[in-house]
């Protein structure tokens, strides 16, 4: 089977996630689909696979164009998807999973046929136990023999490595080669180099929504980091302060949460650092910010704060201390829906049984001024764009704080708006204060970051200054190779 | 403008087209019903005095669940919150029944009902924030308990002497009876608080950081409490006016209305605030003109079992395919914003 | 107490849980597909009136039994319209039609108060009733109650062993998922919540046409909607144990009866409310169950683990969110 996306586009409102993308993969192949978090790679392929309706563009099958509304047409056609966040049923058992979506309704026939294609497949699993016993990686393997025994001829696998073991990723790989070696093919969807290097064919580049290029194998991983991140000029050079006193001790913290955790993290921050967390989303950065900032109490190990223990301490201990966290889900966690820009502004300056607006409105104008805020002190926050939500955000951090906690600081902002954060974010540090942000970009972490974690599978694999690394080396590291 | 006229007539006239359906169904002559209704609300001066003592006690339930729908709580305790703020004032009302200082008697008494009504809205409130029971349930059950509770003290302590019937306890006498207009059944006082408390209700969600704080959590807990708020201390604190403002409600309805105990002292009035205030789309400016339009609609079908045979809950079905037909025509904006913006709904959560 | 008293006793319990056995199963299986109907209280008058009152006309019990299922399918579908289709909040819609549906009951029902009507004889099945205890208990019923017992059953043979239960479960634990699968969840839970509304409304028909004879202000089935509600959660939204739930329910309502005999000085009401309490202790107990320190803790003592696991019940995932396709 061979398909052929001619042109698709896909906008999400103004946000355009694929520009005119174009891309064929042909039977018996295992395609690579390369770029970095939010290039759209997701987007892209969940238009393939029918989930997500494209804006524009057409899709082709052995040469004739077809039109389809849902994932189950897509199958139909022969082509399935594994989705990243898994969509599947963790209550239910294996075989339960495994039947959902399929035409025969005989349990003790597709009983058999489970375990047969386990045993091709050399995968263990079984039948009768809940879903959520399985790992990640037992799950996309019940998720590949639903979709065989479906009838597809296509598998698209989206960031399958994730989360997974070594063997499960060994077995992953064969069984993708085995399938291949039966004439269909297969996309693999990824930001990691070995895993392309590894197992692909072909692979197309996606940056900024748009395709970047292509390349055969054997590849050339320069080329292929430059095709991912663009020929970018070095970040200009910024004069760091020389490290001041402890501000955050962090001693063999183990924490729940995320996908991974937070495994025996030990990690001393000081005064006037800037510290860029690293690592593919969800591998223990978010929960390392949120066990800083009092969110997620720590299962062991010890949290001191200039020096002070705060065991039993919540997030309002925390901020007591100086401790401002500013969450990436602005809408979600940071802001308050059908709240005004000038009620926020009240709830920030707090204190005293009345609410003085005249002061709260011209202390919002003051933000707006001050900050370059879009808008008005008695719009609602939701109406504000990305880029101007995180500004009104940065207005709230206190005057002199003493650790600043970011997720993705400068996630959705135009290059300027970006900048301009930064600069402002700067001036604390310059202050005394100390900033720890987790991004997804790696170029924002050594242009603006004194020092480096990088985060792999819950415990920090890397520890460096800026200086003494370079893109390459962390993208090795993100993918476990350090 | 024209549009939100053209909604309301459109909703209105659905209403009208509705009832008269189920007035047919039920055999009875529509128009005769709705002029019944209306003559039987605002027909005299006499029968508008027994339309605001139904206005008093639904304004003051509509105001004390402003508050908790702000935060985002169903309050639907507050009828059992109305209940046992009677049953505290009964109980100061019984101390005074020696003859002193009726005045003395009859101040602990609201501050009494007013007690009683927040101890158990705070109930179901820690119910919710520590027990991690839902407060629909809770405040459910608790009204059930309040019956029981009214019941129990009908038929034991509070007994009349002789014998304990459903028509309640012992009368209080003439001195702890709320003043009235004179020629009238109604107490000035009542008036007072219910106007009184809808100025208080306004200016405390406008003005004050405590209803700039239940619209926070309200909107967002989770930011709200990343911002420093307690959003637990924040729900209890609307439960206790909630339960304040129903406890005051059943107080008037001890002193100024029956006079003592009775089985039905919140005579509904808890679960017919909970649609005023869905029906004013939770908008104190709104909310008392809905009750005053549903108190009408109440006492005006008290005369139809009488008149035309008919059972006086027409009433409430009216006011159920109001809400109703309001939730339909917020749908029908909702889809319209949807075609013109290219915006998703926002979805239907449990909050407002 | 003696050997015929205990026997009196279960029959009663058994006779008198059928109609809330029924609501409870009904709603369990709305809320399997995400969707919450509170305005069970008033769909269960409404459906009983209706019953009544089509029995009555007509003299056949059957009309009476379709005309309450039909109410109460009526009402779940103003609640699915609403709460699927129109994106309103599934609670506030509910909770409008709790006290609709009972003031219309009240209304259109006037004219059949306090009458005397048709009323669901006992059909002992030869043989089976002849066995000792279990004989009078279970076999010397009338049709609905077999039929509740019959629905326990079926209910979680259809939920748990059909490919169209694995559907409905697949619905409500994640939409989206089920979606991509091939299934419409709309349609599913509008389905649901009709046959949800359809079984309540059997439940409000059995009240008046059997376990309380009759229409009236009040009927008596006032209140029994919401215990129906609660019994869901209890059940851990497991048809059985929601059943089990009822017959509790049942049981301590009819040891209210005998209790009003050792205490005549307490009022009979009294003992008419004492579920209520209880249901909110039963659902204090149960999030208690699952609070971490407490799941903790029971590792390592299994008697407590065994007793816990009774307490411990998982919403289906959806349960109550809205689901909005992409």
């Amino acid at each position: 089977m061979e398909i052929a996306l001619q042109n698709i586009t896909k906008d999400y409102g103004s946000v355009r996630a694929n520009d005119h993308v174009t891309m064929r993969v042909v039977p018996g192949s295992i395609h690579g689909l390369l770029g970095e978090n939010g290039a759209g790679k997701s987007t892209l392929m969940k238009i393939l696979s029918g989930y997500t309706p494209k804006t524009d563009g057409e899709i082709r099958i052995d040469r004739g164009i077809v039109e389809y509304e849902s994932p189950a047409h897509a199958a139909g056609l022969g082509i399935g998807m594994l989705y990243q966040d898994p969509l599947d049923f963790p209550l239910l058992s294996v075989l339960e999973n495994f039947k959902l979506g399929q035409s025969s309704s005989d349990m003790t026939a597709l009983r058999i046929r489970l375990t047969d294609l386990c045993r091709r497949f050399g995968f263990t699993l079984d039948p009768d136990a809940p879903l959520a016993s399985l790992t990640i990686g037992e799950r996309q393997q019940l998720e590949i023999l639903r979709l065989l025994e479906k009838g597809i001829r296509t598998l698209i696998l989206d960031e399958p490595t994730t989360g997974i073991s070594g063997t499960q990723k060994a077995a992953l790989f064969s069984a993708l080669k085995q399938l291949a070696d039966e004439g269909r093919s297969v996309i693999l969807v990824s930001h990691k180099l070995e895993d392309v290097e590894a197992l692909c064919d072909r692979v197309t580049v996606l940056r900024g929504g748009k395709g970047a290029g292509e390349m055969d194998s054997p590849f050339d991983p320069d080329q292929l980091m430059t095709l991912m991140f663009g020929t970018r000029p070095k970040p200009p050079p910024r004069s760091a302060e020389a490290p001041g006193g402890p501000v955050l001790n962090f001693t063999s913290i183990h924490a729940r949460g995320g996908r991974t955790g937070l495994k025996s993290c030990s990690v001393l921050i000081r005064e006037n650092e800037v510290v860029g967390l690293a690592g593919l989303e969800g591998s223990g950065q978010g929960v390392f910010l949120r066990t800083a900032a009092g969110l997620i109490p720590p299962l062991s190990g010890e949290i001191h704060l200039k020096g002070q223990p705060m065991k039993r301490q919540n997030h309002h201990g925390f901020k007591r201390k100086g401790v401002n966290f500013l969450p990436s889900g602005r809408l979600e966690e940071g802001l308050i829906p059908g709240l005004t820009l000038a009620e926020h502004s009240a709830l920030q300056n707090g204190g005293g049984f009345w609410v003085r607006w005249p002061g709260a409105i011209a202390d919002a104008a003051r933000r707006i001024t001050n900050f370059r805020i879009k808008g008005e002190p008695n719009l609602s926050v939701e109406s504000l764009s990305g880029g101007n939500q995180q500004r009104l955000l940065l207005s709230f951090l206190s005057e002199n704080p003493t650790l600043l906690l970011l997720e993705n600081p400068t996630r959705g902002l135009d290059v300027e708006s970006a900048n301009w954060v930064w600069e402002h974010l700067h001036r604390f540090c310059a202050k005394g204060a100390a900033i720890v942000f987790a991004s997804s970009e790696l170029d924002e972490i050594l242009a603006q970051a004194d020092r480096v974690m990088v985060f792999f599978n819950g415990a920090v694999i890397k520890d460096v200054r800026t200086q003494e690394t370079d893109l390459r080396e962390l993208g090795l590291a993100i993918a476990g190779r350090a | 403008m024209i549009r939100n006229l053209a909604e309301i007539l459109l909703s209105l006239m659905g209403v009208l087209l509705f009832t008269t359906l189920i007035l047919l169904i039920a055999g009875a002559p529509p128009f005769a019903a709705y002029i019944h209704i209306f003559k039987g609300s605002l027909g005299s001066l006499n029968k508008l005095s027994h339309v605001l003592n139904a206005w008093i006690p639904l304004t003051l339930c509509s105001c004390g669940l402003l508050y908790t729908f702000r935060i985002g709580l169903w309050n639907i305790g507050v009828e059992g919150q109305v209940m046992m703020g009677a049953v505290f004032a009964t109980a100061a009302l019984r101390l005074g029944m020696g003859g002193e200082a009726p005045l003395f008697y009859l101040v602990l008494a609201f501050a009494a009902g007013i007690i009683g009504g927040g101890l158990w809205a705070l109930l179901a409130g820690f119910l919710k924030t520590r027990g991690g029971v839902n407060e629909i349930f809770a405040g459910l059950g608790l009204n059930f308990v309040a019956q029981g509770i009214i019941l129990w003290l009908i038929f034991g302590p509070w007994k009349r002497p002789g014998i304990a019937s459903m028509s309640g306890t012992e009368l209080f006498p003439i001195n702890l009876w709320l003043p009235q207009f004179p020629g009238l059944r109604m107490s000035p006082v009542g008036l007072f608080l219910a106007i009184g408390a809808i100025a208080v209700t306004a200016m405390i969600l406008r003005y004050t950081r405590i209803g700039l704080q239940l619209k926070a959590v309200g909107g967002n807990e989770r930011a709200a409490f990343l911002l420093g708020l307690n959003p637990a201390r924040n729900m209890l604190l609307a439960m206790i006016f909630a339960g304040g403002f129903a406890g005051l409600a059943g107080t008037l309805q001890v002193s100024g209305i029956y006079h003592r105990l009775i089985p039905a002292i919140s005579s509904n009035y808890g679960y017919l605030a909970l649609l005023v205030v869905m029906l004013s789309n939770y908008d104190i400016r709104i909310a008392p003109l809905v009750a005053f339009f549903f108190a009408c609609l109440n006492v005006g079908s008290i005369q139809l079992p009488m008149m035309l045979q008919i059972d006086s809950s027409l009433s409430g079905v009216i006011q159920g395919i109001l809400v109703l037909a309001v939730l339909g025509v917020q749908a029908w904006r909702a889809r319209i914003k949807i075609g013109t913006q290219g915006v998703k709904g926002s979805p239907g959560g449990a909050n407002p | 107490m003696t050997e015929i008293d205990l026997t009196i006793l279960f029959a009663g319990v058994v006779a008198g849980a059928a109609p809330i056995v029924m609501a409870a199963l009904g709603e369990t299986l709305t809320e399997k597909a995400g969707l919450i109907n509170l305005s069970l209280d008033g769909s269960i008058l409404l459906s009983a009136m209706a019953g009544f009152a089509a029995a009555y006309t007509t003299g056949s019990l059957v009309f009476g039994f379709m005309a309450g299922a039909m109410a109460g399918a009526m009402v779940a579908a103003v609640v699915g319209i609403f709460s699927i289709h129109l994106n309103r909040s599934q609670v506030a819609v509910g909770f409008v039609l709790t006290l609709m549906a009972r003031d219309l009951a009240y209304f259109l029902g006037n004219p059949y108060a306090r009458l005397h009507g048709p009323q669901v004889p006992s059909l002992p099945i030869p043989l089976l009733k002849e066995i000792p205890f279990f004989g009078p208990v279970f076999f010397n019923q009338s049709l609905p109650v077999y039929f509740s017992l019959l629905l326990i059953g079926f209910c979680w043979w259809y939920i748990y062993r059909t490919p169209a239960g694995l559907r409905l479960r697949a619905v409500g634990e994640h939409p989206k998922a089920a979606y991509a699968r091939g299934i419409d969840p709309r349609r599913t839970q509008m389905l649901y919540t009709l046959a949800g509304g359809l079984l309540v409304g059997l439940a409000g028909a059995t009240f008046s046409l059997s376990v309380k004879p009759g229409w009236g202000r009040p009927q008596g089935a006032e209140g029994t909607g919401w215990i129906a509600l609660a019994l869901v959660i209890f059940g851990g939204w497991d048809p059985i144990r929601a059943a089990a739930g009822a017959y509790l329910f049942a049981f301590l309502q009819v040891m209210g009866i005998y209790l009003q005999g050792w205490f005549p000085s307490v009022p009979a009401q009294v003992f008419q409310v004492a579920p209520f309490p209880l249901m909110i202790f039963t659902l204090l107990f149960m999030n208690l169950a699952q609070k971490e320190r407490v799941v903790i803790w029971s590792e390592g003592r299994p008697w407590f683990r065994s007793m816990l696991k009774w307490l411990w019940g998982k919403a289906p995932t959806a349960l109550g969110k809205p689901y909005a396709p992409e």
